[in-house]
């Protein structure tokens, strides 16, 4: 009932064009926005910041990541763990290398490094699709697996192989390293995120948004309307990558602490798929969705029962959890492709329409 | 740049009067391993008019318009548009020299809204860079509502005002042509290839379509090669009529001529050859 867009008008296009067009969508974007960057730091303990929030975040970043590529350019990926391995491997090569610079500066950077990695392993998508290029995504994660260990340089010859992430600060706040408080860190990722949720949007919006869904939705009548095939899938590819980069390099520096190649692995590239798959193919909010969805749930099935008084043990939790994430991605792949997102769009429709739907 | 591209390319339409040829294809022959889709065909399209292509199933019709727009590359022969003579080009290539065109089975982007799609059209027009994209606001925004203008009035011109924020995939076979072909208009074409526009129609949408088609030619001027196999449309519409049959050139002239060819009409009974 409250919900409408009855009586809001548009006069022009401008306001016809903008991301939010109704006003209620409006307020609620701020009302989250209120809570993430000030009730949170304020109320959260330490636990639901760092467990919870920080790597649904990040994770979400990357879902966005992932989600460039195959929702909304038709590009299906199983490399997005190595994505995220070139991002924090090139982050902390080049904290080593200019220990000068603002991290934040580093970490955007590394985006960049991953991107153009990324778009290299694109080049394979201008010729081959489906199946074929799924493979080609999975020797890319393999062979750079291969780089994170075989390439001693990238981890300073370090005995152990992990990466350690050195103590930086800006304006006087620790923000990596080990002494670097939780809130810090929250808030500089959540920063982060919430910029590049921003910018992918007006990407996905505008002209070059518009070339990528061409692509995904009829690659042949694309073509026959003028987008060249090559810039757009390597766009797509690129700036996919750079997400992807910039929330591995985040995953060390911001929340881990320290990694391993083991952090970006392909099971780490099924994850960031199945939050996408979750939370709906071609949808920003619907990346929020899969991340938390996928990054809580076993959290929640891992408190719940000590709530109830109840002692499952760890083993059991982890194949509830398996199974339950299991079943949902099956139900989804078949019931609802567009996942978690269009549910919340179909409820918003009801919502809508209520209390009288004709 | 860009703005010099289009001012070439409309200054060399321009150079070309209304009546002189536009497009000269000639000797094209076409086959896909052993099967021979087209073989040795010639004809001319010219400035301003509606040229039917018309033939029975397989005639290899819609091969030709793919040959015209670089989707195939022929095994011989020439085609030259607006006087150039142009070698293996790439759709893309064509498109932006203003060739537009909408297919026999409807290929819009399902996934996108009437809306999108039909700016999916105007994608050749638009350049602002990657930079002012990320922000949405100031030259890009601003490029955004001035082609959103020009799509507002070719949804007003084909009436289809009403569907302008469904998804396509959900809309009405005849909706969809509809939407096709407004995407095609968006990009402004000198040369817009209709495959079909009207199958599958009942008659009052083909009548619908029928003067949609007539409008573009006669307000825009835009050059039309249309197939169709609905005969009493193509009598109605086209000024010359060119009829294919077995990836042969069987007979071209105007629609009176065409049809009291004996050739055409053999060719429609299948009578054997
Ligand atoms: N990509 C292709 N590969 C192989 N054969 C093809 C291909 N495209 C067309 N053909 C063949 O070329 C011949 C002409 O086909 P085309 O689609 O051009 O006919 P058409 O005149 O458009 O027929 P219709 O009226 O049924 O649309 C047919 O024999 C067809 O099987
Ligand atoms: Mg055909």
């Amino acid at each position: 009932m409250f919900y409408r867009e009855a009586g809001q008008y548009k006069t022009n296009y401008k306001d016809d064009l903008a991301t939010f067009p109704i006003l209620q969508d409006r307020i609620a974007i701020g009302i989250y926005l209120v809570i993430a960057f000030v009730a949170i730091p304020i109320f959260g303990n330490d636990f639901f910041i760092n467990s919870m929030m920080i790597p649904f975040l990040i994770f979400t970043l990357a879902a966005i990541g992932l989600n460039i590529l195959t929702g909304y350019t038709g590009q299906l990926s199983l490399g997005t763990g190595a994505f995220m391995g070139v991002g924090a491997y090139a982050c902390y090569k080049m904290t080593t290398i200019f220990p000068d610079i603002n991290i934040i500066i580093l970490v955007v950077l590394s985006g960049v490094f991953s991107a153009g990695i990324g778009a290299i392993f694109g080049l394979p998508s201008l010729r081959i699709k489906g199946f074929y290029l799924v493979v080609t995504t999975l020797a890319a994660q393999f062979f750079l697996e291969w780089c994170f260990i075989r390439i001693p340089w990238l981890y300073n010859y370090n005995i152990s192989g992990a990466i350690e992430v050195p103590q930086r600060e800006i304006m006087g706040v620790i923000i990596t390293g080990a002494s670097a408080s939780p809130t810090a860190r929250y808030l500089v990722v959540l920063s982060v995120v919430v910029v590049m949720t921003w910018i992918a949007s007006n990407i996905i919006q505008g002209r070059i948004g518009r070339s990528w869904m061409m692509i995904r939705d009829m690659d042949i009548a694309a073509e026959l309307m003028g987008v060249r095939p090559l810039q757009a899938k390597l766009s797509a590819f690129a700036v996919s990558s750079f997400y992807c980069g910039v929330a591995g390099a985040m995953m060390v520096f911001f929340w881990l602490g320290a990694a391993e190649v083991e952090s970006f692995d392909v099971n780490q590239s099924f994850r960031i798929l199945f939050m996408v798959v979750l939370g709906g193919l071609g949808s920003l909010v619907g990346c929020y969705m899969g991340a938390a969805f996928i990054w809580m749930l076993p959290i929640m099935i891992t408190i719940a029962p000590s709530i109830f008084g109840l002692d499952i043990n760890a083993a059991t939790v982890e194949h509830i959890n398996f199974m339950m994430i299991g079943g949902l991605i099956i139900f989804f792949l078949i019931m609802e492709p567009h996942g978690l997102a269009r549910l919340w769009s179909l409820a918003k429709q009801k919502l809508r329409v209520w209390p009288f739907p004709y | 740049m860009n703005a010099h591209v289009n001012q070439n390319s409309v200054s060399a339409i321009d150079n070309i009067a209304k009546g002189d040829v536009l497009l000269q294809v000639d000797n094209i022959s076409l086959s896909f391993g052993g099967v021979k889709a087209i073989t040795d065909i010639s004809f001319d399209i010219r400035k301003g008019e509606i040229r039917a292509i018309i033939g029975p199933n397989g005639a290899g019709k819609t091969s030709m318009l793919n040959v015209i727009n670089g989707f195939y590359h022929p095994q011989e022969g020439t085609i030259s548009f607006m006087g150039q003579q142009r070698t293996k080009m790439r759709p893309y290539v064509a498109a932006s020299q203003g060739i537009s065109r909408t297919f026999q089975n409807v290929a819009l982007f399902s996934g996108m809204s009437t809306l999108d799609n039909i700016m999916a059209g105007r994608c050749l027009k638009m350049h602002k860079s990657f930079f002012w994209q990320i922000f949405r606001h100031g030259p890009a925004l601003d490029e955004e509502i001035e082609h959103r203008k020009v799509v507002e009035d070719i949804i007003e011109f084909l009436e289809i005002e009403h569907i302008r924020k469904d998804p396509v995939g959900a809309l009405p076979y005849g909706l969809q042509k509809r939407v096709e072909l407004a995407r095609a208009l968006a990009a402004e074409p000198i040369l817009l290839l209709l495959d079909e526009p009207m199958a599958g129609m009942n008659l009052e949408e083909k009548e619908d379509m029928s003067r949609f088609i007539i409008e573009v030619n006669e307000q825009f001027g835009t050059t039309i090669a249309l197939i169709e196999h609905d005969m009493g449309v193509v009598m109605d519409l086209a000024d010359r009529v060119v009829v294919l049959d077995y990836g042969k050139k069987i007979a071209d002239g105007k629609p009176a001529e065409v049809q009291a060819d004996q050739n055409v009409i053999d060719a429609y009974l299948g009578v054997a050859h």
